[in-house]
């Protein structure tokens, strides 16, 4: 049973570089990145970082309905759902389909762990959390689809997918065959990860963790810079906009937090992702990389680039403008691969004085305008989890 | 190829399908201390055992080596335990099967450990605490002990978790024409975060789910999803208390009815599952030709 064609007919996203399409695509086509030294963490720690502006002011909280819902990750979620007209644009699919028929599959890799790291940093003398966080969903990994379902009044099929940094690519392909099979007639996907202690200093234990503005595929990089953002889309059989051709998902079996020094699970999803496509590596134009600036992912991504793309493929990574949102990560340059199908923006790679001899003449670090009619997207994550996504403009049968 | 069709919505009828399918099972597994693997399980909740006493020990997958036995974290050991179980006795290999995990609050040992390692010393955080910390971490380490390919999802659905890895995983197997494996576990939560998110004792269920029958089959399950305000349904009493207050004990009653449906029976068994507070899984259990 082949995989259906689904319309992407409505998207935004929501990061340090820019909230909202427009401005994230002003700051892309700018070149102005959205990092900026470490302001975040209770103990200093040498890094920059993509955070987003005034999420911790109380004019962010969310409204009173949903304030059992209210912490960092789910007050993104809510500013990016009412960006782009998302929120009335689901508003109209849940008139059009009904709150029954209409799947929310979001991704997410630390959830709202931010508060449950704060509600341990102010534990009560008799050990208990402190009542302003005494609300269980926001401890618990479904808390963000668990908002999104009430902010958005919907009644269907709802679940979060948490598999690292490859969560919000893999809804894309959880979202369609739920489509395929009837059981929703579209689907919300995407997913929101913020910034929080657990991953900036368990990043920074592993290693991984640059002192700098991230570099990707740089040759003298020196790891990542993280970041925070949400995104949704909008997932429907017709309709107007990029088109879901086909999503491709392995395992590395290697390793937690190590890629496959070959890349054998990331070679298996490019190659899963065309198939399903029913396209050849020759027909991708535009090719947003995962491309996280740390040693290992540069080095086994560029060099597979260099091998199974054509050279005249363009291919970069966005992190330098974002940083890496992790559980987010795969919605944000889903809607980088959307934007240039519909804009011809391809961005380049920023921060990057050179190119890893490793890597072919694929990966560039200047924008360009050029029509694209396909665009694929690479998400890789710990646990050996991959996932490419890829879009066209045409509906392709 | 199993019709899943839409029915009809209507006021006053019964509540009508939104979706509608049907997937073989062909390998069982389940795991807790007071029911140690399906073998003794089955008896057990039939009624002609008594649980395990006292209670097992937890599981060291023969599949992991050694000093990952050791290492691995509960959730780990069990879903693993779990999960080489069920394909064991669907007599396919493990590194041929996707495969969904499901789990209500994942690793929460390591996120009380964490937690607490960030309040105290976060420049000391353990690297490798951190990347068993993730929700895909049994599903990871099933990958790299089987060396399996295939993609694997981790998901989550709150209380309405089991029920909703069941349906992802039947239709990744209806979809895609592929057998799939479902592994659903939870652990003891420890630390203060057992106040928000509670679940004790370990519990790992799995099942290996093919789109068609084969020889292998050794249970139907007929999947109805509907619009409908409703409770899951209850194990016997008796067994209930064997996984009391895990957070996937809501599993415990389709296995109970798996565990009655024996070859031959023609009785179909009901189990209701949710999947939102208006929405809930009906199956239909039923034993092998």
């Amino acid at each position: 049973m082949r995989p259906s064609p689904l319309c992407v007919t409505a998207y935004t996203v929501a990061c340090a570089a820019g909230t909202g399409r427009a401005a994230f695509t002003a700051a892309l086509r700018e070149r102005r990145s959205g990092l900026r030294p470490n302001d975040f963490t209770t103990a200093p720690l040498e890094t920059w970082i993509g955070r987003i502006d005034g999420l911790e002011r109380e004019e962010a909280a969310l409204p009173a309905p949903l304030a059992a819902w209210d912490c960092r990750n789910n007050r993104l979620a809510w500013l990016a759902l009412h960006q782009d007209r998302f929120h009335e644009r689901m508003a109209a699919a849940r008139a059009r389909y009904g709150s029954h028929r209409i799947a929310i599959v979001v991704g997410t890799s630390t959830a709202s762990i931010g508060s449950t790291e704060e509600a341990y940093r102010r534990l009560q003398p008799d050990g208990e959390f402190p009542p302003e966080l005494r609300r269980s969903i926001i401890h618990a990994p479904h808390s963000l689809a668990d908002f999104l379902r009430h902010a958005l009044a919907l009644e269907g099929f709802c679940v979060t997918v948490a598999t690292a940094c490859s969560s919000s690519a893999k809804v894309f392909a959880d979202a369609e065959r739920l489509l395929r099979q009837g059981l929703a007639d579209a689907a919300l996907v995407g997913g929101a990860d913020t910034l929080c202690g657990s991953v900036l200093f368990g990043f920074n234990s592993l290693g991984l963790v640059s002192p700098e503005p991230c570099r990707p595929f740089d040759p003298a990089r020196r790891g990542l810079s993280l970041g925070e953002a949400a995104g949704f889309a909008l997932l429907e059989r017709q309709g107007e906009g990029p088109w879901l051709l086909g999503c491709g998902a392995s395992s590395d079996a290697h390793h937690m937090s190590s890629p496959h020094p070959e890349g054998r699970g990331a070679r298996r999803a490019i190659e899963a992702a065309l198939d399903a496509a029913g396209i050849g590596s020759c027909d991708v134009d535009y090719i947003n990389l995962h491309g996280t600036a740390s040693q290992k992912n540069d080095e086994v991504e560029g060099r597979l680039v260099a091998e199974l793309f054509p050279q005249k493929a363009f291919a970069s990574s966005t992190k330098g403008w974002t940083g890496h949102a992790l559980g987010a990560a795969g919605i944000v340059e889903a809607a980088v691969a959307c934007n240039a199908i519909e804009t011809g923006l391809v961005p380049g790679t920023l921060n990057s004085s050179a190119i890893d001899p490793i890597c072919g003449p694929q990966v560039r670090l200047e924008n360009e305008q050029r029509a694209v009619g396909i665009a694929a997207s690479h998400s890789f994550g710990f646990g050996g989890s991959n996932c490419v996504l890829v879009f066209g403009r045409e509906r392709p049968w | 190829m199993v019709s899943s069709a839409r029915a009809p919505r209507e006021e006053h009828a019964a509540p009508a399908a939104l979706f509608a399918g049907r997937v073989y099972v062909e390998g069982i597994a389940l795991w807790a201390p007071r029911l140690p693997g399906w073998a003794a399980a089955r008896g057990i909740l039939r009624g002609e055992a008594l649980p395990c006493s006292p209670p097992a020990p937890r599981p060291a997958p023969a599949l992991l080596a050694p000093n990952e036995r050791r290492r691995a974290t509960d959730s780990v050991a069990v879903a693993i335990e779990v999960a080489s179980a069920a394909c064991e006795s669907s007599g396919r290999l493990p590194r041929e099967l996707p495969s969904v995990f499901a789990s209500t609050f994942g690793e929460t040992a390591m996120s009380d450990y964490l937690c607490s390692q960030l309040a105290r010393a976060p420049l000391d955080t353990s690297p490798t605490k951190f990347h068993n910390s993730v929700h895909n971490a049994a599903a990871g380490y099933w990958a790299i002990a089987t060396g399996c390919p295939e993609p694997y999802t981790a998901i989550a659905a709150h209380r309405h978790t089991f029920g909703t890895g069941l349906i992802l995983a039947s239709t990744q197997a209806l979809a895609d024409e592929t057998a799939v494996l479902y592994v659903a576990y939870d652990i003891e939560t420890p630390g203060p975060l057992a106040t928000m998110s509670p679940s004790r004792g370990m519990l790992g269920a799995a099942l290996v789910l093919a789109p068609g029958p084969t020889p292998h089959t050794r249970a139907m399950l007929e999947l109805h999803v509907h619009t409908v305000e409703t409770r899951a349904t209850r194990p016997r009493e008796a067994n209930a208390a064997h996984v009391a207050g895990n957070a996937m004990a809501t599993c415990l009653a389709l296995f109970e009815a798996l565990a009655d449906a024996v070859p031959g029976d023609a009785l179909r068994r009901e189990v209701v599952l949710t999947l939102a507070p208006r929405l809930a899984l009906r199956l239909e259990v039923a034993a092998a030709g």
